[in-house]
């Protein structure tokens, strides 16, 4: 038993610094992406909470062009991508628009990245992440975005729910169904300026969409929901750092793996509790 | 929710002043003078695209008229839950976690910041309004699990927690089986009748509703009639509606609705 125990937890798992400030940023993306990925997930915006991180990708390849911040970088083109498909987007053509921001920004980023000298790991941090490589001042970074997100969502919480779930009667009682939406877009954006340097502009999306969809089915209540969706975040990054740790392959990809399988349970879940769900 | 001492029925809760309402360069609604009394029951009828839900939509501000006004009664309250509105399309997710009971709940306050800390006032004020449309039964369901009429139920249910004066449905029963339909519009006759709440019902069906409704507002080519059922529906009210003639055939105690060019027929037990 010590032994396994041995071989799951070495050395320097909890103890090394590069592993604490992995620790530390991976735990509060977990959050924050759960947090955003609720609603995300509530509204059916995945789309659009796939399409922000990847756009913002074009901002963190601008700023290792001109010798920026990449924190800085993602935060612009997040929030540019993310207003743009605000506004841009009429209720009919949610999908074209947000298709279109997302490949304009993509194509920034590969100019960015043509005009530049980045070598390939750069590049491939960004895609992928770099959970182990994150810095000190990262971290701090991280940490506040987190907070800013987790204060916000603390005071969009009610009627944001409400607009999510019955949009045509939150309206009648004065919430917004646009403001919200520009609202909500802005919390992708926050979101997706944390977590692409951690786990990566490609798989960010499994952190923002598998736990909140995965606790969709678990949960009840959206507050159950909501709470289930930050553990279930937690725990796939907490086990997904441990495996990658212990095997030396990528953090990002056990991010994917074990975010997957909640979902996966969570659908078997839902045909075990009612097994007419996926027939009507 | 508590008991309501009801108003004087006469007392007008809501006016609508020479309404006109262009949309796209299309007039909509013109000229409507309709006066709502307090607690009275309102069938809001005519032929598809005739404005109807333009209408509610007008009244909840959400499409601003082009001339006229909407004038709410003096001191009566307007804002937070003062129009109570059922929507014409609400198909929740069959997996959305949210249950019978946190629909209703949003009634109350879904529209401030912050979140609530529940407690169990806020519980029994839900569990009341669920009682009252007979929804008790499944207030721990899913609402994407739930059938047509029992989301109804709970769309009134939410919008009655927040004790409105006015309460607006878009096609409630479209979609409804017979005695679903049936059930709802009894639920809605109560809710005017024995709160005092004055409804609004739009319906391009006026078979389940003519028996139940104080007033009928006909809608047709933009124009309103405003009346009990036996002062619109007769023809030289409608015909002056479409603008050419048309027929209304008694037969069998049923009414038949029928136009010279466009063919438009309603069947209603009279």
């Amino acid at each position: 038993m010590m032994h396994v125990l041995g071989l799951l937890f070495p050395p320097g798992l909890l103890t090394a610094p590069f592993m604490q400030n992995a620790w530390i940023s991976g735990s509060a993306v977990a959050i924050l992406s759960a947090l955003v990925g609720f609603f995300a997930v509530l509204r059916g915006a995945t789309f659009v909470a796939h399409a922000v991180p990847r756009a913002s990708f074009a901002g963190a390849a601008g700023a290792a062009l001109v010798g920026g911040d990449t924190l800085l970088g993602l935060g612009i083109f997040s929030a540019i991508s993310a207003l743009g498909i605000a506004f841009l987007t009429s209720r009919r053509d949610r999908g074209q628009i947000t298709a279109l921001v997302l490949a304009a920004a993509l194509g920034l980023g590969a100019l960015f990245l043509a005009l530049g000298d980045a070598y390939a790991p750069q590049v491939y941090a960004l895609l992928f992440g770099q959970i182990v490589g994150i810095s000190r001042a990262d971290v701090l970074g991280i940490l506040g975005l987190t907070g800013l997100t987790a204060a916000a969502v603390a005071v969009l919480y009610r009627p944001l729910l409400f607009v999510s779930v019955a949009p045509d009667v939150a309206e009648a009682r004065g919430v917004s169904r646009h403001r919200f939406n520009v609202l909500f877009l802005l919390l992708v954006a926050l979101s997706a300026t944390a977590a692409v340097p951690v786990v990566g502009a490609l798989l960010s999306f499994s952190l923002m969409v598998g736990p909140a969809a995965a606790a969709s089915y678990f949960g009840r209540s959206p507050a159950s929901a909501l709470w289930l969706s930050v553990a279930i975040g937690l725990v796939s990054v907490w086990l997904a750092l441990v495996l990658a740790y212990d095997t030396g392959m990528p953090v990002g990809f056990f991010v994917a793996v074990v975010t997957a399988a909640f979902y996966g349970l969570g659908r078997l879940w839902a045909l075990t509790a009612d097994p007419l769900a996926d027939a009507a | 929710m508590k008991g309501l001492e009801l108003p004087r029925a006469d007392q007008t809760i809501l006016d609508l002043e020479g309404v006109r309402v262009e949309l796209g360069g299309k007039v909509v609604l013109r000229d409507i003078d309709v006066a709502l009394r307090r607690g009275e029951l309102v069938g809001v009828i005519g032929p598809n695209g005739a404005g109807k839900s333009t209408l509610l939509k007008v009244i909840l501000g959400f499409i601003r008229p082009s001339a006229g006004a909407v004038r709410f009664a003096q001191g009566q309250r307007a804002g937070r839950g003062a129009i109570g509105y059922v929507p014409q399309s609400f198909s929740p997710d069959p997996d959305l976690p949210l249950r019978a009971r946190d629909l209703v709940a949003l009634g109350i306050d879904g529209d401030r910041w912050g979140f609530s800390l529940g407690g169990a006032r806020r519980r029994a004020a839900v569990d009341e309004a669920l009682a009252w449309v007979d929804a008790l039964s499944y207030a721990e369901q899913p609402v994407g699990r739930l059938s047509g009429g029992e989301l109804q139920r709970l769309l009134v249910a939410q919008a009655l927690i927040a004790e409105p004066d006015t309460l607006l449905l878009d096609e409630p029963l479209a979609n409804l089986d017979l005695r679903s339909q049936d059930e709802i519009v009894g639920l809605v006759g109560r809710v005017a009748h024995e709160r005092g709440v004055t409804v609004m019902l739009v319906t391009h069906d006026m078979n389940p509703i003519l028996g139940v409704m104080d007033r009928l507002l006909y809608l047709a080519g933009g124009r309103a009639a405003l009346g009990t059922p036996d002062e619109v529906v007769r023809a030289e009210v409608l015909g002056a509606l479409y603008g050419h003639h048309v027929d209304v055939l008694r037969v069998h105690g049923r009414i038949l609705v029928v136009g010279a060019a466009e063919v438009e027929s309603l069947t209603c037990e009279a």
